[in-house]
């Protein structure tokens, strides 16, 4: 399984396509592609988005689905969707707990 | 220090406007990523995993406190409260926007700062000893040099589009604290028989995937020569380093395969054809330079030995830090202080905005308004009166930088790894947190002494694992973090680089298997006099591996 990530052109931020055709700063919002049909569909929604100087650095990256939740294969994948480890303050981690304690 | 001519200060903001304009022009979709990415990165803007990164360089890693006050300010202003002292002495910033960039820059150059050269395949920020006009085993201040070296790098025509990278470093003492033998060019300044000025050529040092340690081509080139030979060791590198190949590109791939003595008469040929032309240095020159960097009038202040006996008596914390983190000045009522940032579990190298604001007015009180980076990721307050210590001791201890751990073990060099860098491959920061907290116990530190401690989180060694006394490589294995130890390596007069000691290390056994390297050595120790370096010179592997991995060898 595979999801599509870049990082926004104004402010780096690591970005994911959602079902809308949109860039989600969380990954929760991505959208899976389980076959070769939807990698493809993917691939041209990311090469329209850097055209359109929306994302750079587009990827198709594997992940699995542990407990409902998409989960990257590589570390690096999954640092990049959370934050660095050793600031849980930083990085998209930061806000979930900030958004948890609200 | 120097400060910003007319000349400097109109190409620094006529660089601001220019790169400001491709931003502009970036960010409204004139220009494609592919014609921006060059021009972001002499600018020092990468892109890293979670955001831009914006590398800004202190040259010579030299600052005041206006400067330092910049740093923080853009620190909390544009960024997350925080910035990253690198290896190379400069500073890095983890989280800009690419839209607040230009602003970031109109602020550096308002106190004579910017990021060129900071990336790209140019010559980059000239390092030198971080206790440059303040060490006591001093023959010159490098700076005026490195400075020189600045002026003259800066947007070369000939040598913007280099091969690869090209890094310089100089160094005015017998005691290598530039690691200038791990450098495209190191230099040594040094004196004739004659008591004149100049320097020892090294070349082709470096570290990354194929480290090497530099050659010397040249044992004493005067000093009015400078620009002259490293135009002509930049000429034939620009000539003949290969560019068909990234990985074979730096200049000691060059001078490795090309054999160092033929290396050395083709830049002599080269030198002999330039020499006495226009890049010959005027005396005047040199000395006008020199002048910006004349030390600080060092007032009398001999009541500091009786202030220290006094305080040390009252304080054992600040006895210890006095011991660990503060060396002999050329004045003997001056000390340079050492201030780290490896608090214990602490990030290396990194500073919070309120920090840095801190040091800038300790700076400013105690310590003639100077401040130095180090390579090994502390700043420096190279003149402080030793009557006034115990006062930026009291500082110190206030804003956690009081750590009295320099050239200890936890006193680590780490690059920023997998949890921030696009090239890297396995974390850094969290192994170093882990080996500083195993290690906490200040008298077990000081039991152990002098070892450097050296983290990389890929092969390009960021971290200068290849010359850590332990270096520890973070690599990529079957999808998960591997380990690699190398012992013996040095970044000092003495360069070596370390050797493998075996199979690498998963993230859960990395720190223990430091402390067994460490209580071997221990155990191996001729006396406490003998650093870890010496007793691995002495006795090899052999201990180390039988220590490491003698239980497996019986278990198969």
């Amino acid at each position: 399984m595979k999801v599509l990530t870049a990082n926004r052109l104004t402010d780096g931020e690591a970005v994911w396509l959602a079902a809308d055709e949109s860039w989600s700063a969380s990954i929760d919002d991505a959208v899976i592609a389980s076959d070769k049909e939807t990698e493809g569909w993917l691939s041209a929604a990311g090469d329209a988005a850097c055209a359109d100087n929306l994302v750079v650095d587009v990827n198709l990256i594997d992940i699995e689905q542990v407990d409902g939740q998409t989960v990257p294969i590589r570390l690096r994948e999954r640092i990049r969707a959370a934050g660095p480890t050793n600031r849980s303050d930083l990085g998209k981690q930061a806000k979930h707990h900030a958004g948890r304690s609200d | 220090m120097y400060r910003y001519d007319q000349f400097d200060h109109d190409f620094v903001k006529a660089r601001v406007a220019e790169f400001t304009d491709q931003v502009d022009r970036r960010l409204t979709g004139e220009i494609t990523e592919d014609q921006f990415k060059p021009l972001r990165l002499m600018n020092g803007v990468y892109l890293q995993l979670h955001a831009y990164m914006l590398r800004v360089a202190i040259p010579y890693g030299t600052l005041n406190s206006r400067q330092l006050r910049m740093l923080g300010h853009i620190a909390r202003k544009y960024d997350k409260g925080y910035g990253h002292f690198t290896t190379r002495q400069n500073i890095q910033y983890n989280w800009p926007s690419l839209s607040d960039i230009p602003a970031i820059l109109g602020d550096l150059a308002s106190v004579e700062m910017h990021a060129i050269q900071t990336s790209g395949n140019c010559i980059r920020n000239v390092t030198a000893d971080h206790f440059a006009g303040a060490a006591a085993d001093e023959v010159a201040d490098p700076r005026p040099y490195a400075e020189i070296l600045r002026q003259w790098s800066s947007v070369h025509p000939e040598f913007s589009y280099l091969p690869r990278k090209f890094k310089i470093a100089v160094t005015g003492a017998e005691r290598d604290r530039a690691a200038i033998q791990v450098h495209d060019i190191g230099l040594h300044v040094k004196k004739n028989a004659e008591g004149e000025l100049g320097f020892a050529v090294y070349v082709g040092g470096g570290q990354g995937r194929t480290p090497m340690i530099a050659k010397k081509i040249c044992d004493f080139l005067p000093e009015k020569d400078l620009l002259t030979y490293s135009t002509a060791i930049l000429r034939v590198y620009n000539l003949h380093g290969r560019r068909d190949n990234k990985y074979k590109a730096r200049i000691k791939i060059l001078v490795h395969e090309t054999g160092a003595e033929e290396f050395a008469r083709q830049v002599e040929a080269e030198f002999t054809a330039l020499k006495d032309g226009d890049l010959k240095l005027p005396e005047e020159d040199i000395r006008a330079i020199e002048r910006y960097f004349a030390p600080p009038s060092l007032t009398a202040r001999p009541e500091g030995d009786e202030a220290l006996r006094l305080a040390r008596l009252d304080s054992r914390g600040f006895s210890e830090w006095l011991d660990q983190n503060v060396i002999t000045h050329r004045h003997a009522d001056y000390a340079a202080v050492t201030i780290s940032l490896k608090g214990i579990g602490e990030a290396p190298g990194d500073a919070s905005d309120s920090q840095m604001e801190a040091i800038a007015d300790l700076a400013e009180r105690y310590g003639f308004d100077e401040i130095r980076v180090s390579h090994e990721q502390n700043l420096i307050l190279p003149h402080v009166a030793r009557a006034d210590l115990k006062a930026v001791y009291d500082a110190l201890v206030g804003i956690q930088l009081a750590t009295a751990n320099s050239n200890l073990i936890t006193d680590i060099i780490a690059c920023p790894g997998l949890d921030y860098c696009a090239l890297a491959n396995a974390r850094s920061i969290i192994v170093a947190q882990n080996i500083s907290k195993r290690f906490a116990s200040m008298e077990r530190q000081r039991e152990i002494g002098e070892l450097k401690l050296k983290i990389s989180g890929c092969i390009n060694a960021c971290g200068h694992h290849h010359v850590g006394h332990i270096g520890i490589l973070g690599v990529e294995k079957k999808g998960a973090e591997l380990y690699q130890v190398t012992l013996g390596g040095s970044g000092d007069e003495n360069t070596s680089v370390g050797e493998i000691i075996g199979r690498g290390f998963g993230p859960d056994e990395i720190t223990d298997a430091i402390e067994t390297v460490v209580d071997t050595y221990l155990r191996v120790r001729s006396d406490g006099s003998e650093t870890f370096l010496d007793a691995y010179r002495r006795v090899g592997q052999a201990p180390f591996k039988e220590a490491l991995y003698a239980g497996e060898a019986k278990a198969a």
